[in-house]
C-alpha cells in the first residue's frame, strides 16, 4: 500500500514529564473520513494535537503527503494545508460569522469570496446570519462557524476535535452529513468522536485508542461489526 | 543562610561607607529612614508575600498612621471639640449610618425600580442630612485661631503611643477597604486600593478640622530629647567634650541614635512576630492559600477572611510605619505624600529584597532606601565627570547638572526591571 | 430668559469643560483597554507613556516656533503631534522588545507584568524629568478662544457667557476623528480585525495563523498614539508637569473599567461617564439654580456636593460601583 495522504506513525510524547502517547499511529487518505474512538483517558485528543503539532513528540513521525512535518510549528502546518478545529473555544464569539471566516483565511492573499460561498452553501444558516456575532448563536451554528473558519484556509486535511461534543443528536446527524460533503470535495478527515458508534458509521477507517496505544484498526464498518469492539467500547 | 548574611553585611558596609566618607550624621539620617521603610517593606511584604495581595496603596496607610500621631498626641486644642466636635462626630456617625442603611436596602428589598430608588433616596437624604450637621460644626472649629490651629486638636498624649494608634487606625481604613475590594481580581485590587490612598491624601489635604490640611502640623512632639536640649544641657556637653566631640554634632548623633533604637526594637519585635507566624500553622495555612486559592478553598479554608486578616494587619504595620515616620519628622505635611515615593518604592524594596521573605524586605528596605538618598550625589558626581570637558554655562552642562536630581527614579526603575527579569524572586527568595 | 441663563451657565461650566476632559479620559482609556486586551495585563506605564509622548511633542513644537513655522490660529502642537506619536511609538516598541516580550514568551500572570510595568513607569517618569524637567509648561499658542464669554453675550443678549476655548473644540474634534479612525481600523482592515480576533480568542488566533507578534507590535503603535495624543490634548487644554500624567492613571482606568476593560466602545462611553460624574459632583450648582428658583428660593450656599479636591473620590467611587455589581462593565469587557 501507498504512503497515505497524512500519518502520525509510532507517535510517543506527552505534556510533562510521563508520556500519555505510546507508539500510537493514525493515518487518512485522501478524502476519506478517519475516526477515533476510545475511553476517556485514552488520549485521542493528544494524539490528534501531536498530529498537528501542538506536543512534542518524543518518537515518532508525522508525515503528510509524504513530507516529514514533525519539526514544523502548528502555524506552519496551517499554511501546509492543515486545518484544526479546537473541541471548546473554537470561534471568536465577539466577532460576526462573516468576520469568523475572514480570519479563518488570515492567511491567504487571494479572493477569499469564492471560498466564503462555498461556506455557506454547506451551512446556508451562517449566511443568513454572517452579520451577527458568532457567540449568539446556538451550540450547533457555533460548531458549524467553527468548521466554517477551518475550511477558509482550502485544507487538504480537517481535523476536528469532538465536533458533536454538546450538540443535540439530530445536530449531530446534520453536522456528520455535513462532514460527509465536505469529505467528497477531496478534503481529508481525521476526527477524534464520543458518540463512537455515529462516527464509526461515518467512517471510512477507524481507530480505538488505549492509554495512548491503538488497540484496534480497521474500516469504520468492520470495527462496528467486530464482537470485541462493540463489547468493550460500544456498549454491546 | 550565609548568601543573606553576606548581602546584610554589605548593606552595613554601604552605611559604615556613608558615614566615613561622609558623616555619621548623614548616616544615621538614612539608617533611620531605612528602619521605617523596612517596616513598611514587612507590612507589604505580609500581604504581597503572604497572601498575593496587590496592594498599591501603601501611601494611603503610611498617611493614616502620621494622621494618628497628630490625633494622638498633638496638644488639645481648647474648645475646639466643644465648638464642633460632636458636631463632626456625630455627622460621621450619620454618615456611616447612612451607608448601613443603604447596604440593608441593598440586602432586604428584592431587585427592581424600588430597591433602585430606594437606595438613591436614602444616599441622598444621608448625604444632605451629614452636610447639614457636618458643615457647621467644621466652619466653628476652623474658626479657631486659624493661623494657628483651626483643627480638631490632638489627645496630647505620649507620643510613642501614636505608633499603635497609627497601626489601629491604619487597621482600621483596611479593614473597611478589604470588605468591599478584596474580591476584586488581582489588578483591580491594585487600582482599587491606588484610588483609596488619593483619597485619604485627598482627605487630609483637604479637611482643615481634622490636622490643618495643606497648612500642616508642625512640631509634634517628640520621644526622645532636642537637640537644643542637649546642647545646654552642662552634663552632656561635657560628656561629648571629654570623649572629644563636638557638642552640636555629638547632639545631633545621639538624637538619632535614640531614634535608631527605638525603631530597631520596633523592628526587630515585629521581624521577630512575623516570622514566629510564618512559620506557624497559621503561616503554613496561608502560604497554601497563596500557592492554589482553589485548593486551599476545597479543604474548607475560608480564604476571604484570611485575606481580610492578612490585608488588616499589613496595613496595620504600614501604619504604624507612617506613625513612626511623622514622629521622626515632628511634622505632618499631607503635600508631601506622593505615590512614587511612599507606594512604588516600597514595592521596589519588596521585590528586590525577594517577596515572601521578611528578612528579604529589611534588606530590600535598606539597600534601595540607601541608594534612594544616594543616587543623587552619586549621579551629580557621574555626571560633574561627564561634563567636566564641556565649556561652563554651555547649555547641555547647566541642563545636565540641573537633571541630575532625577536619575533617582530613572535608578529605581532599572533595578527594578532588571531585579524582576534576572533575579525574579528577589536577592533572599521567600518559600 | 432665566432657563436660557440657567442653560448657557450650565454649558459653559458643566457640558463643555466635562466634554474636553471626557475626550481625554476616553483617549487614555482606549490605549489602556487595547493594551489589556491584546497584552492581557493593566499597563501602569500608560501615564508616564502620555508624558513622554507630550514631551516630544513639546519639545518638536519649541523647534517649529523657533523656526517661525506655526498653524496660524491652531496651536503649533498639532503639527508636532506626528513626531510626537513616531518618537513614543518607537520606545513603547523598544520596551517591549528589550522588557515585556520576555514575561510573554514565559507566559507570566498578568500580576508579574503589572509590577513589570510599574519598573517601566519608574524609568519613563525618570526619563521625561531628566529631559524637560519638573516645571509647569504650557506649549498652547495661536487663537485661545473659539467664542468668548463677551462675545456671546454680544451676541446673544443673555447675561451669562458661553466661552469655548480653541483647545476644547481641539480636543472634542480630534477625538472624535482619532475615535473614527480607530474604529474603522479595527472592524475594517485585516490587521484591526487580527487584533480583535487575537483579544477575542489567543489560542484560535495563532491557529488561523496570525503572527502575535505583529499583532503585539500594532498594538504597541496604536496605544502610543492614542497616549500621545491624549497627553498632547489635556496638556493644550490645561498644562504639562510631569507627574500630572501619573495622577491621570486613575481617571483613565476607572474609564476603562468602568466600559469594560478590553472594549474601545467601552473605554470611550467610560471616559465620558467619569469626567462629567466628576465635573457635575465638583460644580457650584448655586449660578445654575439661582437662575432657575424664585429669587427668595435662591441658596446661600455654593451647591457643590463635593469640593474640587476630591474628583479622585469621583472617579474611584464609580469604579467601585461598577467593580462591585457589574464586574464586567458597562460594555461586557474581558475578565481574564
Amino acid at each position: 500500500m501507498a504512503e497515505p495522504f497524512l500519518i502520525g506513525e509510532g507517535m510517543t510524547g506527552g505534556y510533562g514529564a510521563a508520556d500519555i502517547l505510546h507508539g500510537c499511529t493514525l493515518a487518512v487518505e485522501k478524502g476519506q473520513i478517519a475516526v477515533i474512538v476510545g475511553p476517556n483517558g485514552a488520549g485521542k485528543s493528544t494524539a490528534m494535537k501531536a498530529v498537528f503539532g501542538m506536543l512534542r513528540l518524543r518518537a515518532g513521525h508525522v508525515r503528510l503527503e509524504g513530507e516529514d512535518i514533525t519539526a514544523l510549528s502548528p502555524q506552519a502546518r496551517v499554511a501546509k494545508g492543515m486545518a484544526f478545529v479546537p473541541q471548546t473555544h473554537n470561534i471568536f464569539t465577539s466577532m460576526t460569522v462573516e468576520e469568523n471566516l475572514e480570519m479563518g483565511a488570515f492567511l491567504r492573499r487571494d479572493d477569499i469570496r469564492g471560498t466564503m460561498e462555498q461556506v455557506y452553501e454547506l451551512f446556508p444558516i451562517l449566511k443568513d446570519k454572517r452579520r451577527q456575532a458568532a457567540g449568539e448563536l446556538s451550540g450547533g451554528q457555533r460548531q458549524q462557524v467553527a468548521v466554517g473558519r477551518a475550511l477558509m484556509t482550502q485544507p487538504k486535511v480537517l481535523m476536528l476535535d469532538e465536533p458533536t461534543a454538546g450538540v443535540s443528536p439530530i445536530v449531530m446527524d446534520e453536522l456528520f452529513d455535513r462532514i460527509i460533503e465536505v469529505a467528497r470535495t477531496g478534503i481529508s478527515i481525521l476526527m477524534v468522536e464520543q458518540n463512537a458508534r455515529q462516527a464509526l458509521m461515518i467512517a471510512d477507517r477507524g481507530y480505538v485508542l488505549v492509554q495512548g496505544a491503538n488497540r484496534f484498526t480497521d474500516t469504520g464498518a468492520a470495527l462496528m461489526a467486530d464482537p470485541e469492539v462493540r463489547r468493550s467500547f460500544l456498549g454491546g | 543562610m550565609n548568601r543573606t548574611l553576606l548581602l546584610f553585611a554589605f548593606v552595613a558596609v554601604l552605611f559604615l561607607g556613608t558615614g566615613m566618607l561622609q558623616s555619621w550624621n548623614s548616616a544615621l539620617g538614612i539608617l533611620n529612614m531605612a528602619l521605617i521603610s523596612a517596616i513598611m517593606a514587612l507590612g507589604v511584604n505580609m500581604q504581597w508575600g503572604y497572601a498575593g495581595l496587590f496592594n498599591v496603596g501603601v501611601m494611603g496607610f503610611v498617611a493614616l498612621g502620621g494622621l494618628a500621631v497628630v490625633l494622638t498626641s498633638a496638644p488639645p486644642v481648647p474648645g475646639a471639640f466643644a465648638a464642633g466636635g460632636w458636631g463632626v462626630l456625630g455627622a460621621l456617625v450619620l454618615g456611616a449610618a447612612t451607608i448601613a442603611a443603604a447596604i440593608q436596602v441593598w440586602r432586604r428589598l428584592p431587585k427592581g425600580a424600588v430597591r433602585t430608588l430606594a437606595l438613591l433616596a436614602v444616599l441622598v437624604v444621608g448625604f444632605f442630612a451629614f452636610r447639614t450637621v457636618f458643615d457647621p460644626a467644621v466652619a466653628a472649629i476652623e474658626a479657631i485661631n486659624p493661623a494657628l490651629f483651626g483643627n480638631i486638636g490632638g489627645l496630647g498624649l505620649p507620643v510613642l503611643l501614636a505608633w499603635p494608634a497609627g497601626g489601629l487606625l491604619a487597621a482600621a481604613a483596611a479593614w473597611a477597604i478589604g470588605k468591599t475590594a478584596l474580591g476584586l481580581r488581582s489588578d483591580y485590587l491594585a487600582i482599587a486600593t491606588l484610588g483609596i490612598a488619593e483619597i485619604i491624601i485627598a482627605v487630609m489635604k483637604n479637611e482643615d478640622w481634622l490636622a490643618r490640611g495643606v497648612k500642616n502640623m508642625i512640631s509634634l512632639p517628640r520621644p526622645v530629647p532636642y537637640e537644643v536640649d542637649l546642647q545646654r544641657s552642662a552634663a552632656f556637653v561635657d560628656w561629648a567634650q571629654t570623649w572629644g566631640f563636638d557638642p552640636m554634632t555629638a547632639s545631633a548623633i545621639v538624637v538619632k541614635l535614640c531614634y535608631a533604637g527605638l525603631f530597631g526594637l520596633v523592628l526587630v519585635a515585629i521581624v521577630a512576630l512575623t516570622e514566629l507566624a510564618l512559620n506557624s500553622p497559621w503561616g503554613r495555612m496561608m502560604r497554601a492559600i497563596r500557592d492554589n486559592e482553589v485548593a486551599a478553598e476545597a479543604m474548607g479554608k475560608n480564604v476571604t477572611r484570611r485575606h481580610l486578616q492578612i490585608f488588616v494587619l499589613g496595613a496595620a504595620v504600614i501604619g504604624i510605619a507612617g506613625a513612626m515616620m511623622t514622629t521622626l519628622d515632628s511634622q505632618l505635611t499631607p503635600g508631601t505624600y506622593q505615590p512614587l515615593r511612599f507606594t512604588f518604592l516600597i514595592w521596589v524594596m519588596v521585590i528586590v529584597g525577594g517577596s515572601g521573605s521578611n528578612w528579604g524586605a529589611v534588606l530590600g528596605g535598606f539597600l534601595i532606601w540607601w541608594l534612594w538618598v544616594m543616587v543623587e550625589p552619586i549621579g551629580l558626581t557621574l555626571i560633574g565627570t561627564v561634563t567636566a570637558g564641556m565649556a561652563d554655562g554651555s547649555w547641555l552642562k547647566t541642563h545636565l547638572q540641573d537633571s541630575a536630581a532625577h536619575m533617582r527614579l530613572l535608578t529605581m526603575g532599572l533595578i527594578l526591571l532588571l531585579v524582576l527579569r534576572f533575579s525574579p524572586r528577589g536577592l533572599i527568595p521567600g518559600r | 430668559m432665566d432657563i436660557l441663563n440657567a442653560l448657557v451657565a450650565f454649558l459653559n461650566f458643566v457640558f463643555v469643560p466635562g466634554l474636553a476632559y471626557g475626550a481625554q479620559l476616553a483617549l487614555g482609556a482606549l490605549g489602556v483597554t487595547l493594551i489589556y486586551g491584546i497584552l492581557r495585563f493593566s499597563n501602569f506605564a500608560h501615564g508616564d507613556t502620555m508624558a513622554f509622548g507630550t514631551m516630544v511633542t513639546i519639545l518638536v513644537t519649541w523647534a517649529l516656533q523657533s523656526a517661525g513655522i506655526g498653524a496660524g490660529p491652531l496651536p503649533t502642537a498639532l503639527i508636532a503631534l506626528p513626531f510626537g506619536i513616531a518618537a513614543t511609538a518607537a520606545l513603547v516598541l523598544g520596551t517591549d522588545r528589550a522588557v515585556y516580550r520576555f514575561y510573554r514568551k514565559q507566559k507570566a500572570a498578568p500580576t508579574i507584568l503589572v509590577i513589570v510595568s510599574l519598573g517601566v513607569m519608574f524609568v519613563m517618569n525618570g526619563i521625561v524629568r531628566f529631559i524637560i524637567g519638573v516645571e509647569e509648561i504650557s506649549f498652547a499658542d495661536g487663537e485661545r478662544f473659539l467664542v468668548t464669554a463677551g462675545e456671546f453675550r454680544a451676541m446673544t443678549g443673555l447675561q451669562e457667557g458661553l466661552a469655548i476655548r480653541t483647545t476644547q473644540a481641539i480636543t472634542v474634534v480630534t477625538a472624535i476623528v482619532v475615535m473614527v479612525a480607530l474604529f474603522w481600523f479595527l472592524n475594517r482592515t485585516r490587521t484591526g480585525k487580527s487584533m480583535r480576533a487575537f483579544s477575542d480568542n489567543e489560542d484560535l488566533a495563532l491557529l488561523s495563523g496570525i503572527n502575535p507578534e505583529r499583532v503585539v507590535a500594532v498594538t504597541w503603535i496604536l496605544a502610543a498614539a492614542l497616549a500621545t495624543t491624549a497627553g498632547v490634548l489635556y496638556g493644550l487644554d490645561k498644562s504639562f508637569k510631569a507627574f500630572t500624567f501619573f495622577q491621570l492613571l486613575l481617571p483613565i482606568f476607572a474609564a476603562a473599567i468602568v466600559g469594560g476593560l478590553g472594549s474601545p466602545i467601552g473605554a470611550i462611553a467610560g471616559g465620558f461617564v467619569v469626567a462629567f460624574s466628576e465635573v457635575t459632583v465638583t460644580y457650584a450648582w448655586k449660578k445654575v439654580l439661582t437662575y432657575l428658583v424664585p429669587a427668595d428660593w435662591a441658596p446661600d450656599g455654593l451647591v457643590q456636593l463635593m469640593s474640587t479636591d476630591y474628583k479622585f473620590a469621583v472617579s474611584f467611587a464609580i469604579l467601585i460601583l461598577v467593580l462591585l455589581f457589574m464586574p464586567t462593565g458597562l460594555f461586557k469587557g474581558k475578565s481574564v
